[in-house]
């Protein structure tokens, strides 16, 4: 699964490093790292931290990966 | 909604068409379907991948701790778009409105969005440049070999200048126990961006980890060995040091060459657009069906005197694209301006650099909270007696006060007394930017006149 976070927004709450600790890690005392990636495996932990997160800061693909289909390999108009 | 009939067609059936596949292209292009658009929907881009995000380059895909290939950005909803990736635009046609490609085709529009980004800047020496063992970073290509290297374990690296981008790699080294040296030009690093009291605070903290920083020196050289590797450099100084790495971090220049000849108001500087993301023309005119977002635009902004400013910012190239792409299908009353205050964030040495608003218009600094002694602190950054920016080291809960302090023009120094506040912090210092026609490395943001053709400022590497 995809994952970003806006940065701008985040407060280094680490509230999504409590949620989901192998996705989201503090770096020092406020500076937040992910996993843009992670393992499917993941997803629940990942939205969990999705929806504990103050400041609405985390994105993440629409679930089951709906939209797969609409990537690219479809490229170059071919 | 009362729309004419031509931008009820446009919206339905009509093709728009997006140069450069990445964060504002991708954030652009969700936005168009969001609010409506059904017609045909392009997007091309040089880079051979699906659009992707960049900050992790420098922080934790350089560290290692995610592989280089998986940062593809998510999508906030479907784009049925015809992808047209690996191939680039090379020329414009604003009359037949139409777009070339390298592959010696081309794609017709009905609007176009321009959101081709930035590159680095190269070593100016090609030869040198060309050497094994020397970098630049700015791509998930740069990011992997870059990757290789480190992994390889150097005796050193070498990062030339001392902004964001050489500072995140310069303290990715240190995490990973590799001798680095840091040489920038000016007097200390980030000097550029957030001026001298705060590069003071960044110079501590690169010493503090061990790096060898060497300010107010040049690298005039790169030598290479018989077998084209990368083995000393020079500096203007005098002196010489052996490396095995060497990353070229001198800032970004924008990918406008393929616009040249095009009318369009483009040139190193980026594409000059009116605060609705319409591109300027040469004449100063604005277009109704070329539109401009991200790190290649220069537009106005009312809350600094609608000067031209050019923001290397991530969260701006999210805004701009969402503005741009809707005012591409609106009709006018309905449009909007883009009004972002500038955001931006770093992460170098365990500590969480944040800014909000122009530091760089400053012309004085006031520590309002924490120490800068202690790398924790709250600084607000004021010109001709208003608050315009301010920048926090691991106080990011602070930061909005201060970006509504600047909407709404607040007096600087302010009349209030904050929480925490130390001695340090009872009067405004001058904010110590160097002069802007000596430039150090690039900036990330640049403030450039009122004059959408004004193209005058040249920079020249080292
Ligand atoms: C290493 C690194 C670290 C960063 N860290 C931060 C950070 O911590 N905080 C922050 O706020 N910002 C950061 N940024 C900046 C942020 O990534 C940019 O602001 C953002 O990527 C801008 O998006 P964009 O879509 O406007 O441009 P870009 O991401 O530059 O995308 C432009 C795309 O257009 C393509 N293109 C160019 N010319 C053509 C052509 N003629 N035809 C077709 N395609 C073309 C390019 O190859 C590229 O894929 C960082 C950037 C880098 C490189
Ligand atoms: S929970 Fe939200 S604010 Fe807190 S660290 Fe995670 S992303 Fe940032």
């Amino acid at each position: 699964m995809r994952v970003v976070v806006d940065l701008n927004r985040c407060q280094g709450y680490a509230q999504c490093a409590f949620l989901a600790p192998d996705v989201f890690a503090m770096h020092g005392e406020e500076a937040l790292l992910y996993d843009a990636e992670p393992d499917d495996a993941r997803r629940t932990d990942v939205l969990r931290a999705v929806a504990a997160c103050p400041v609405r800061a985390i994105t993440v693909e629409g679930a089951g990966g709906r939209w797969t289909a609409d990537r690219v390999g479809a490229s170059n108009g071919a | 909604m009362a729309l004419d009939g031509s931008l009820e067609r446009l919206r339905r059936e009509g093709h728009i068409v997006v140069v450069g596949a990445s964060l504002a292209g991708l954030r652009a292009a969700e936005t168009l379907r969001e609010e409506g658009f059904t017609g045909t929907l392009t997007m091309i881009g040089d880079e051979p991948y699906e659009p992707y995000d960049r900050p992790p380059l420098s922080k934790q895909v350089l560290l290692g701790l995610v592989p280089v290939d998986q940062t593809a950005l998510p999508r906030r909803r479907a784009i049925d778009a015809r992808w047209r990736l690996g191939v680039a635009a090379t020329a414009l046609d604003m009359a037949a409105k139409r777009v070339a490609l390298a592959d010696d085709t081309s794609v017709e529009y009905d609007r176009l969005l321009i959101a081709t980004g930035v590159r680095s800047r190269p070593w100016p020496n090609e030869l040198e440049a060309g050497l094994d063992g020397v970098f630049v970073l700015r791509t998930t290509d740069d990011a992997a070999r870059l990757v290789h290297r480190l992994r390889a374990g150097p005796r050193r690296v070498l990062v030339i200048g001392a902004g964001f981008t050489g500072s995140e790699i310069a303290s990715v080294c240190r995490e990973r126990e590799l001798p680095v040296t840091v040489a920038e030009r000016g007097p200390a690093p980030l000097v550029g961006a957030l001026g001298g009291v705060i590069g003071e605070v960044a110079a501590e903290l690169q010493h503090q980890h061990g790096v060898d920083l060497r300010c107010g020196v040049m690298v005039t050289g790169l030598d290479g060995d018989g077998a084209g590797r990368l083995r000393r450099a020079h500096f203007s100084d005098g002196d010489t040091l052996d490396v095995e790495v060497a990353v070229v971090a001198l800032g970004a220049t924008r990918n406008t060459e393929w616009l040249a000849g095009s009318g369009l108001a483009a040139g190193p500087r980026g594409i000059a657009c009116d605060a609705g993301c319409r591109a300027f023309d040469v004449r100063g005119i604005v277009c109704d069906d070329v539109f401009v977002a991200g790190d290649v635009a220069r537009s106005p902004h009312p809350l600094f005197g609608y000067q031209f400013l050019s923001l290397e910012h991530w969260g701006n190239a999210v805004a701009q694209a969402e503005v741009a792409a809707h005012n591409m299908i609106s009709p006018g009353e309905r449009r909007r301006p883009h009004l972002w205050t500038p955001y931006f964030w770093s992460a170098q040495f365990g500590v969480n650099i944040k800014s909000v608003g122009v530091p760089n218009m400053a012309d004085q600094i006031l520590v309002s909270q924490g120490s800068l002694s202690e790398h924790r602190f709250t600084a607000a950054y004021g010109y001709q007696g208003r608050v315009i920016a301010a920048v926090t080291f691991d106080q990011a809960k602070w930061l909005e006060f201060y970006q509504r302090q600047i909407e709404r023009a607040a007096p600087f120094p302010l009349p209030f007394t904050t929480v925490d506040r130390r001695t340090e912090g009872m009067r405004p210092v001058p904010a110590g930017f160097p002069d802007p026609s000596v430039p150090s490395h690039g900036p990330e943001v640049t403030v450039s006149g009122h004059s959408p053709t004004d193209q005058r400022v040249t920079f020249t590497p080292a």
